[in-house]
């Protein structure tokens, strides 16, 4: 009787659990959006827009359970993506072997000074030109990559938080030799933890030689006079020092002015720039509670975390056993330091970086600060502040579990409100990834849709400045900009897109000998999520109708042409790496008509740059 | 002309956007109109990857020069010598390949000056850049960059209220945004004119500019609405082949067809009052050359297109000034691979009718050991800082620079009359 009694009770714990569970996913208010806004909502928020029937896809399982697949991507399988990423070798190549592989410039002009060569002669010019190019091949396969990925992978929020990260982790392509570390930044620093713990997240970045390299903590190392701990560094101490400048006396004049120049760039005292990035972008915000004092504690800390320089050719590995991330004991401040209220006892090494990064990503400020910017990503301009607080207090409940805090945000009334719902505007980033998406579009393996991105201002891994790309509107919209996405329109319209042909929109073809109202309606329904006023309906029908144009035969060429042009793996000159690429096939487009034209006035329309 | 009124959030308020008749026909070119416009106008050009002002603006009177340059040094001035430097001032010459400079620094136009550039230690390019256009040099935190500030901050003439509603006020004939001008004020980058325009046109053109007309006045709309406003401002003032004036010759490098296409703007009276252009080619590590080679052929593109500007501009250069910089200048011996490594202090050089030319500005520090920076670099004797200011306070108008360059107070300097 008993075990009855109890067993009962066990099952109607087990429901009232499970409806608990159901509840708390789909909200304990009844949402704004119909199921329909939902998915569109869902696959423009959390995803880098709809692909051809995707809404409906979305509808059918259900938007709860869409959201659920998407929080663990580990579980979502995605070969298509997989055999693309297969074009691009340089990405699996760690930094070491990508600095070997394709050398910059100065290592070849290096090795000829060291063998005493003077002059260049015209073969070495040739081949300097032929290291840039190379260079460049290798830096526009990583941009090329991170636009082919967005577009055809299945797993759309991993996407989505990894650009997120990405940019809030900004690190720019065009400092130094940076761009050697960019693939291993993505690929296995920012990618993996992206929804994962934040703690792991910030240990990751701060390890990496990109990050090291950019926020010049890699040459920061303590202050003379501060202990230090082992090593000593011959050079370093006064006898040492005696020594090495007798030596540099006794040389030519060549080689002193070669050791003089290593001089000069021998790191000299303490770096406060990625601590002060670290407390005022990466984690507590800049009104979150820190002073000055403990941006320079923080950045004692940090002495020693450093990067191991590469093997060189026909050397052997390093003492550290390779490249990537070192700590050199030598370098670091072993005093006491006082970072926001902790005590970090003196004589230790490693441990004086980890346990601040354990302190900064506890905080308190850190929470709110993380949370309202994916708020803001994730659902306004204007993030609610009850809901960052909810986020944030699921940060803290959860001791930074990404997924969970993003969970929080994404499954709330305020997510799925008709104030959130297309209220934000997309970045150059993803109104280009969304155009193409929007096209059933393949991956582009050639720099061309990388480019594009950057002609909209947002050339990727080319932010300058360690705040990265700004994650609201107004920032992006200006006269230039809506010009630049109107014309990116017409460029993705007239099929000019490598991977993006026309065709392979699946009503394309049937569509294109309709009548212009039904594709008008087909386009709005496919491109703006059927909304769109009577004015805008009526305007974008006002063209010609194929049926009597003799330009539809011309106008699905368009999409052959792209074919022919040949622009496959085939290097497209001038790369999208860095500031700038000038090309981007916004001269000599054609004219568009018939269908073309009514999905490039789509594309260009104010309602399409709105997500 | 009425006035627009642009709401900074983006949703446009339109009083009238009349375009007179008149003001069209005016707006045509090679008639010699008088301003619409009469306001001040700065255009700022970077020479990116650390220009070696030592070669630009030589010191040929001092002799550390020669002998730490034994291969790339420009030879003294001697009469019928073309490879030798053009003598300034007795001391300081023009690199030959700058001799399109040579009548503007006759007639006065023209100020170089020497041993300026940022305090700051860094020799990295990407830091070093991004200082000298935000303006705040070793503050990495900054996220606009001065002239933008400027804008923010600034008024220029009286008559020239309406001047800020133009949305060409501040124009960047680069691709992208470029770092002086990132911030809150709007500005337009363009990498042409000819781009500048909804590209495979007929209806549409149109038809986008319908769509942005119908629908909620918001960010987007509004600025959609701006933006075909402005295109039509452009080609009310834009005819498909330009004439430069006065017989200006601009080379047909990328370069001078900027500085062609800022002309075309001034002279269109669209309300321009910040033009920004960039040129690299000047990191030369590697083979620089001498008075001729690899610096010699982009000085010489450079100052062509300039010269060309200045022509072009006649009078109109009264209330025109064109600022060169570069984020550092080169080390003063030469390397092993017959060029220069990164250095410190640089050369500008600042150009317009109300500029005190003829003369070489800013205090020469000299070339000996003792008196170089770090025992290797031209030592830096005035801030960009107080060069940028004085161009915004005395040209431009501005009265209170303290935004703009925050944590500044500098001594005075001045190339104006």
């Amino acid at each position: 009787m008993r075990r009855a009694g109890s067993l009962v009770t066990a099952a109607a714990i087990v429901l009232v659990g499970t409806a608990w569970s159901v509840r708390s996913v789909s909200g304990s208010v009844a949402r704004e959006l119909s199921a329909r806004e939902q998915a569109a909502h869902v696959l423009n928020r959390l995803a880098f827009g709809a692909r051809p029937g995707e809404i409906d896809r979305v509808v059918a399982m259900g938007v709860d359970r869409w959201i659920d697949q998407q929080l663990r991507p580990d579980r979502v399988p995605d070969r298509d993506l997989e055999q693309v990423m297969a074009a691009y070798p340089a990405l699996r190549m760690s930094s070491s072997d990508l600095l070997q592989e394709y050398p910059p410039a100065a290592v070849r002009l290096v090795q000829r000074r060291l063998r005493g060569d003077t002059m260049l002669t015209r073969e070495d010019s040739m081949e300097l030109r032929r290291d840039a190019q190379r260079n460049r091949e290798f830096v526009s396969d990583l941009l090329s990559a991170k636009v082919a990925r967005a577009v055809m992978s299945e797993r759309q929020l991993a996407e989505v938080m990894t650009d997120f990260w990405e940019n809030h982790f900004n690190v720019f392509i065009g400092k130094g030799q940076l761009r050697y570390y960019l693939p291993e930044y993505s690929e296995r620093t920012i990618r993996p933890y992206a929804l994962g713990r934040f703690r792991d997240l910030l240990g990751a970045v701060a390890r990496s030689p990109a990050m090291l390299l950019y926020l010049d903590n890699a040459q920061s190392v303590a202050d003379s006079g501060r202990p230090t701990l082992g090593g000593g560094g011959f050079a370093r101490g006064r006898v040492g020092r005696a020594i090495v400048n007798r030596r540099i006396q006794r040389m030519d004049s060549a080689q002193r002015a070669m050791v003089e120049q290593v001089q000069q760039r021998r790191p000299r005292g303490l770096n406060e720039n990625y601590a002060r990035e670290l407390l005022e972008l990466h984690t507590l915000g800049v009104d979150g509670g820190y002073t000055q004092q403990d941006v320079i504690e923080v950045a004692r800390a940090l002495t020693g975390w450093g990067v191991n320089p590469p093997r060189q050719a026909g050397r052997g590995r390093g003492a550290q056993g390779g490249d990537g991330f070192v700590f050199r004991p030598q370098a670091h401040d072993a005093g006491a330091k006082l970072v926001l209220g902790h005590t970090l006892k003196a004589g230790r090494g490693i441990e004086d970086g980890e346990e601040v990064l354990d302190i900064v990503s506890r905080h308190p400020s850190t929470a709110m600060f993380i949370s309202r910017k994916l708020v803001t990503r994730l659902v306004s301009d204007e993030p609610p502040q009850d809901l960052v607080e909810r986020a944030a207090a699921t940060f803290k409940r959860t001791d930074g579990d990404i997924r969970e805090v993003v969970r929080t945000i994404v499954t709330s009334a305020e997510f799925f409100s008709r104030p959130a719902y297309r209220s934000k505007v997309k970045s150059p980033f993803e109104v280009t990834v969304s155009a193409l998406r929007a096209l059933g579009a393949r991956a582009d393996t050639t720099p061309f849709s990388a480019s594009l991105v950057g002609r909209l201002g947002q050339p990727l891994y080319g932010h300058q400045a360690p705040n990265g790309w700004p994650e609201t509107g107004a920032a992006w919209i200006n006269t230039g900009a809506i010009l630049n996405r109107i014309n990116l329109g017409i460029v993705v319209a007239s099929g000019r897109v490598p991977g993006a042909p026309l065709r392979g929109w699946p009503p394309f073809a049937t569509l294109a000998r309709a009548p212009r109202t039904e594709q008008v309606d087909s386009v709005i329904a496919s491109f703006l999520s059927g909304r769109a006023s009577p004015e805008t309906r009526e305007i974008l029908a006002s063209g010609n109708n194929p049926l009597m144009a003799r330009a539809t035969a011309d106008s699905i060429m368009l999409d052959d042409t792209a074919a022919a042009m040949g622009m496959e793996r085939g290097r497209v000159v001038g790369g999208g790496g860095g500031r700038g690429g000038r090309q981007g096939g916004f001269q000599r487009l054609p004219q568009l008509t018939g269908l073309p034209q009514v999905i490039g006035l789509a594309l260009g329309s104010p309602e399409f740059q709105r997500r | 002309m009425h006035r627009r009124v642009f709401v900074k959030d983006g949703a446009l308020a339109l009083v009238t956007m009349g375009l007179s008749p008149s003001f069209l026909r005016r707006a045509t070119f090679g008639a010699r109109l008088e301003a619409t416009r009469k306001g001040k106008i700065l255009v700022c050009l970077f020479q990116r990857g650390a220009a070696d002002g030592l070669n630009m603006i030589i010191p040929h009177g001092e002799r550390a020069y020669y002998a730490s340059r034994p291969n790339i040094a420009i030879p003294r001035p001697r009469s019928g010598a073309n490879e030798a430097a053009i003598d300034l001032d007795g001391f300081f010459g023009l690199h030959p390949a700058l001799e399109s400079f040579e009548r503007l620094y006759r007639d006065g136009l023209l100020a170089p000056i020497q041993a300026v550039g940022s305090p700051s230690a860094t020799r990295s390019h990407f830091d070093a850049q991004d200082y000298m256009e935000s303006g705040t040099p070793d503050r990495k935190s900054t996220q606009d960059g001065w002239l933008n500030r400027y804008l923010a901050v600034k008024g220029t003439c009286q008559e020239c209220a309406a001047a800020e509603a133009s949305p060409f006020r501040a124009v960047s004939m680069t691709p992208q945004t470029p770092r002086i001008l990132e911030g809150p004020s709007a500005t337009v980058a363009m990498n042409s004119l000819g781009e500048f325009t909804v590209r495979g046109a007929g209806d549409s053109a149109e038809r986008l500019e319908a769509l942005y007309r119908t629908g909620e006045a918001d960010l987007v709309h509004g600025a959609g609405r701006e933006m075909f406003e402005a295109v039509k401002l452009l080609q009310s003032a834009n005819p498909q082949r330009y004439q430069p004036e006065n017989g200006a010759d601009y080379p047909r490098s990328q370069f001078g067809q900027r500085l062609r296409e800022i002309a075309q703007l001034i002279k269109s009276g669209v309300g321009i009052e910040v033009a920004f252009a960039d040129v690299g080619g000047w990191d030369t590590h590697v083979n620089q050359g001498a008075s001729t080679g690899q610096l010699a052929a982009r000085l010489t593109d450079f100052s062509r297109s300039i010269a060309a500007l200045v022509t072009d501009l006649g009078d109109r250069m009264n209330d025109v000034v064109i600022l060169s910089m570069s984020e550092f200048g080169r080390m003063v011996r030469q390397n092993g691979n017959g060029g220069t490594d990164h250095g410190h202090a640089g050369a500008m050089f600042v150009i317009g009718g109300a500029v005190r030319g003829g003369k070489v500005h800013g205090t020469w520090p000299g070339l000996e050991r003792e008196q170089l920076y770090e025992g290797r670099d031209l030592a830096l004797t005035t801030d960009f800082r107080a060069v940028f200011a004085d161009i915004l306070t005395k040209h431009l108008g501005a009265s209170n620079l303290a935004p703009v360059f925050p944590g500044y107070d500098g001594k005075a300097f001045s190339v104006f009359r």
